[in-house]
């Protein structure tokens, strides 16, 4: 054991020594990074022109994100922490650790978006996915009077379900607890993350799952199947946006805003669709790949303002919670 | 010369108590009955049991703070006397040097100590494969190899036939003879005493001893002694 | 039988132990901030405990007709049925999950047979659905312990029961009840720790917020509220339940009386009549139970193994060369305090089950970082991590055959003042071989599911096999996923298997 911590050591002490290129560190969430997400896209594109090593670290989900950077606090090494949700974002602003990005980007969000502290790089609507023969519901309501079976995240454990929290709680106000008893009846269970809810899902175990509308583009797109498509709600839909923040404590400003806008440049935002399976939050000038025209067009989107969100949650979790106890 | 200085253990609530000498390379029995502690007295000797007052003294070492493996002492137990694992040779080797495989010349030492006690050519099995007799007499082997100076016998013999355990007896004596030790043995039979032993301690009622002349403590027993042999 | 320097090595491995456990939680609770517990957080507690202790009973209760028939029955494949008991306890908690649901589910094969037939469906989700998983993961492990606990009757002993005529009954009374006495106890208290702070079957079977565990509060309490000391005073909550059943478990052990024997093979009477279709039935049943949903996990990866990355195999590379390290350490310090005859080496041993890893990591992160950069740290922390959450296993398993390893050859061991490198080498090695197969094979399989610890540390170049499942199924690739997760299983039961022949071998035969 003392020979790998040795190695270990020697390895990062390698890494520091051939630093005279900047390194730029990227505080991300652990799917981003994987070979399957954006990361490795991202970060070929970015240092083919940056003159710079841009390096990834993952650290598990959004929450985990979060907590890790306060865990940090302003020692941390990371320049930009990149993978936060409007739901998580009051309380990132509230450690002081973030700078002003500085930027007027043209969006392409469904919403208005004035936050200087973060920068979306793409977003999605929450929606319960099912198989296109299942008659789904049209709303909240239809759903706790049908006998339809959904699995949904934990909010405690997982940033979808805190989402669909937020969801019902924007589209029902003070209802919410009646909506959530009602809807009791329907949930087939409650699992601490997105994986888990999906993949029983994807095992027969439910007729819907909370998910995103891009995920048919998923099946559609990777495995050419058009089986999946996701339940239009009247209600609206609530969005997730994903954020990206520069750390003020950062050794290589330039060089984080120089990311801040390449993120939102046509490169990166024409590989986030197929990788992170969101909307890119500035459309490309390529558009939109191809199947997600296929996609459900919610009327109306929903989001609650970040302070409103997190002055919520506590209360909202509480009521989730007594509302679904037997 | 051994010597019970004192000596008093105390287990719960009950106490032994032993105050005398044996010279060395005398053979002592120490008889009475069960639970009298005859067990209990030796282990203090050798070093399992902590006395509560007093002294055990070898040729005047007081054997205080010596743990059992460093004490002057070989002991051959009731049973578990022998390692299953480990062959009969291997068992054998630890009584040379417990922390080593034994050297070549080791080896051979080895092989002539079994002849001795009968063994020969059975080095190589594992105890299971041994007879009472033969795992007794392994036992004794290995005491022949340590060659230390005081032999603590607790019943080892007493699962044998009257024969064997004769032969068992007598097998004692060459090597206590041979190695010039002083011999301590539990037994149950006055036959086992009278067989081997010049020396009896009668441990009775929380006391232990003096040693008396063997063949006179049989020949004329007190009253405690009589009581004890059924007479 | 520890005098001297040898005395002290238990001293430092209960150090280690204590300071990797207690000097995380300490630095988690030291982080400024008020905790405060709430109500629900007490249904928390509640629940947790509660499904802890059905879990616990259950498993043990059908472990023992399933343990005793394998023990006293000879018959082919019996050897590959104890093998595969060791597998639901190796494999990844997710893994298993989707294993009981292939079975269990709405549209698992045992509703799809009711509704062939017409009987109502079985509802996985819901407490009935926690124990019925735990009970998957946790009996064929009991099985295997008192498989050990059979093992430790001496023949002497079974050889007498046969020369008295003992019946059933008589076996049960005389050698079977007193060895349970002393075995089951053990058992019981290692499954009902292991549920206590596994959240992840809970509530993804659970079927709702009431399925809550302490372990998921104090994941709140660290991702979202960023409470330490509420998550520390949580994770200390669970130590004090952890310790109540420690006491408990002290207070029911019975000794052990059974003497040493020659090592000769006997078999426990094997009784005839209705004894013997029932002993083919508990067998019959558990196989059923244990592999029908290891068979679904089997099919669910099988067919996807040559649509794997190539970064799965450097990650399964990675994951070895954490788990083998991991396992000697874990094995290497649970022999020194299973040989210490001082009861608090059992009190510390038990302390890494009723650890919070997510207060661990988080803890340790909190210490070590900086001065040192999270990502150089990802492998060896999960090292020594891993080494500390999996020596419990270990120490159960050592201990029992420790004590009568005391109890039968100490006093000759030190009459013959066999001591340090040589009392290892040639009395303990070889007498705790079995026990040391089987603790090894557990430690090293358990270390490559990683425990939960790296995800706070790893960089993307240090990612291990579990994470890469998380990765995959976090991408929608389901089916890689359950191709990964089998390669992970399948790694993890042949580093089992591998270690615990070794162990069953018996040289001394």
């Amino acid at each position: 054991m003392r020979s790998l911590i040795l190695a270990a050591g020697i390895v990062s002490l390698g890494q520091s020594a051939l630093a005279e290129t900047p390194v730029l560190s990227v505080l991300t969430y652990d799917s981003f990074v994987s070979e399957w997400g954006p990361g490795p896209a991202i970060e070929k594109a970015f240092e083919a022109d940056c003159a710079c090593d841009l390096q990834f670290v993952g650290a598990g989900d959004g929450a985990a994100l979060l907590s890790r950077v306060r865990l940090e606090g302003a020692a941390t090494e990371a320049d930009v922490v990149l993978g936060l949700d409007t739901n998580l974002t009051a309380a990132a602003a509230a450690t002081g650790l973030f700078a002003p990005h500085g930027q007027t980007p043209d969006l392409s969000l469904p919403v208005a978006w004035d936050d200087a502290t973060f920068l979306p790089y793409d977003w999605g609507w929450f929606a319960f996915v099912h198989n296109r023969d299942f008659a789904a519901p049209a709303s909240f309501e239809a759903l706790a009077v049908s006998d339809a079976r959904i699995v949904i995240q934990d909010p405690r454990s997982s940033t979808p379900g805190l989402g669909l929290l937020m969801w019902v709680k924007a589209a029902h106000g003070d209802r919410a607890g009646e909506v959530w008893a009602a809807l009791a009846d329907n949930i087939v269970t409650v699992t601490p993350g997105w994986s888990e809810a999906y993949g029983l899902f994807l095992e027969g175990e439910a007729d819907m799952v909370l998910s995103y509308t891009t995920s048919p583009a998923y099946h559609l797109i990777a495995e050419e199947d058009d089986s999946k498509t996701a339940a239009l709600f009247d209600e609206g839909h609530y969005m997730q946006v994903e954020v990206m923040g520069k750390l003020a404590g950062t050794d290589q400003p330039d060089l984080a805003d120089r990311f801040l806008a390449f993120m939102l440049s046509d490169a990166a935002q024409e590989i986030l669709p197929t990788t992170n399976w969101m909307y890119p939050a500035r459309e490309p000038a390529s558009g939109l790949p191809k199947g997600f025209e296929t996609l459900i067009q919610p009327g109306t989107s929903l989001l609650l303002p970040a302070a409103e969100a997190e002055a919520l949650r506590g209360a909202a979790i509480e009521e989730w919670r007594a509302a679904l106890a037997r | 010369m051994l010597t019970l200085d004192g000596l008093e253990i105390t287990l719960g609530d009950w106490t032994l108590r032993a105050d005398w000498s044996l010279p060395t390379g005398v053979r002592c029995a120490l008889i009475g009955p069960s639970g009298a502690g005859k067990s209990t007295l030796m282990l203090a000797v050798a070093g399992f049991v902590e006395p509560t007052r007093g002294r055990v003294i070898w040729q005047g070492q007081d054997l205080a703070g010596l743990s059992p493996g460093d004490r002057p002492v070989s002991i051959l137990f009731q049973d578990q006397n022998l390692f299953p694992h480990l062959t009969v040779a291997e068992n054998l080797g630890l009584g040379i040097a417990p922390n080593r495989r034994p050297t070549r010349a080791e080896q051979d030492r080895i092989a002539e100590v079994l002849d001795r006690v009968g063994l020969a050519g059975m080095g190589a099995r594992k105890p299971a494969q041994l007879s009472g007799g033969q795992a007794g007499r392994a036992a004794l082997a290995r005491a022949l190899l340590r060659q230390r100076p005081l032999l603590l016998l607790d019943e080892p013999f007493a699962a044998l036939g009257p024969a064997l355990r004769a032969e068992m007896l007598d097998l004692v004596a060459e090597v206590a003879d041979e190695t010039g030790a002083t011999v301590l043995m539990v037994t149950h039979d006055p036959a086992d005493a009278r067989r081997l032993c010049d020396l009896t301690v009668f441990v009775d009622e929380g006391r232990a001893g003096p040693p008396a002349d063997t063949a006179a403590l049989f020949a004329d027993p007190p009253l405690a002694v009589r009581a004890y042999l059924g007479l | 039988m520890a005098r001297g320097a040898g005395a002290l090595i238990p001293l430092a491995v209960a150090a280690v132990v204590g300071l990797v456990i207690l000097a995380s939680l300490a630095a988690v609770l030291g982080h400024g901030g008020a905790a405060s517990v709430s109500a629900a957080d007490w249904a928390a507690v509640r629940f947790t405990v509660g499904q802890a202790a059905v879990s616990a009973a259950l498993s043990c209760v059908l472990a023992i007709p399933v343990a005793r028939a394998l023990t006293r029955r000879r018959f082919a494949g019996r050897q590959a049925i104890i093998a595969l008991l060791g597998a639901p306890f190796l494999l990844p908690v997710i893994t298993a999950v989707f294993g009981v649901v292939a079975i269990y589910g709405r549209s698992g094969v045992l509703n799809r047979a009711f509704e062939a037939v017409g009987l109502p469906a079985f509802s996985l989700y819901g407490p009935q659905g926690v124990v019925l998983a735990q009970v998957f993961l946790n009996m064929p492990l009991a099985v295997r312990m008192m498989l050990n606990g059979w093992a430790a009757i001496p023949a002497e002993r079974l050889r007498l029961a046969g020369a008295l005529g003992f019946g059933p009954g008589a076996v049960w009374r005389h050698l079977e009840k007193p060895m349970l006495a002393t075995v089951l106890p053990g058992a019981a208290l290692a499954i009902f720790v292991i549920c206590l702070t596994s959240f992840a079957v809970a509530l993804t079977l659970g079927g709702g917020p009431d399925a809550t565990t302490v372990e998921l509060s104090i994941y709140q309490a660290i991702r979202y509220e960023f409470d330490l000391p509420k998550a520390a005073l949580l994770a200390a909550v669970q130590f004090g339940l952890c310790a109540a059943a420690l006491a408990l478990t002290w207070a029911a052990t019975g000794a052990p009386g059974f003497g040493a024997g020659l090592d000769r093979a006997a078999l426990p009477p094997a009784p005839r009549g209705w004894r013997r279709p029932g002993d083919a039935l508990a067998v019959g049943l558990a196989l059923v139970f244990v592999a029908s949903p290891l068979v679904a996990v089997l099919g669910r990866g099988l067919w996807h193994l040559t649509d794997l990355p190539p970064q799965i195999w450097q990650a399964a590379g990675r994951s070895i060369l954490i788990a083998l390290p991991s396992g000697v350490l874990a094995t290497a310090g649970a022999l020194a305090l299973a040989l210490a005859p001082n009861r608090w080496a059992e009190g510390v041993a038990m302390l890494p089950l009723a650890a919070s890893s997510l207060v661990i990591g988080t803890g340790l992160f909190l210490l070590l970082v900086p001065p040192f950069r999270p990502g150089a740290l990802a492998l060896p922390v999960t090292l020594a991590v891993n080494a500390a959450l999996t020596l419990p296993f270990a120490y159960r398993a050592l201990r029992p055959e420790a004590l009568a390893l005391r109890a039968d050859y100490g006093r000759l061991t030190e009459a013959l003042g066999i001591a340090g490198w040589a009392r290892l080498r040639r009395i303990i090695l070889p007498r705790l071989r079995r026990p040391l197969g089987f603790a090894m094979g557990v430690t090293v399989a358990l270390s490559m599911g990683d425990l939960g610890v790296i995800a706070l540390f790893a960089d993307e170049r240090s990612a291990t096999l579990p994470l890469m499942v998380q990765r995959l199924m976090g991408a929608y690739r389901m089916d890689q996923a359950a191709a990964a997760a089998l390669v992970l299983a399948g790694l993890g039961f042949s580093a089992f298997l591998a270690f615990d022949l070794w162990g069953r071998r018996n040289a001394d035969a």
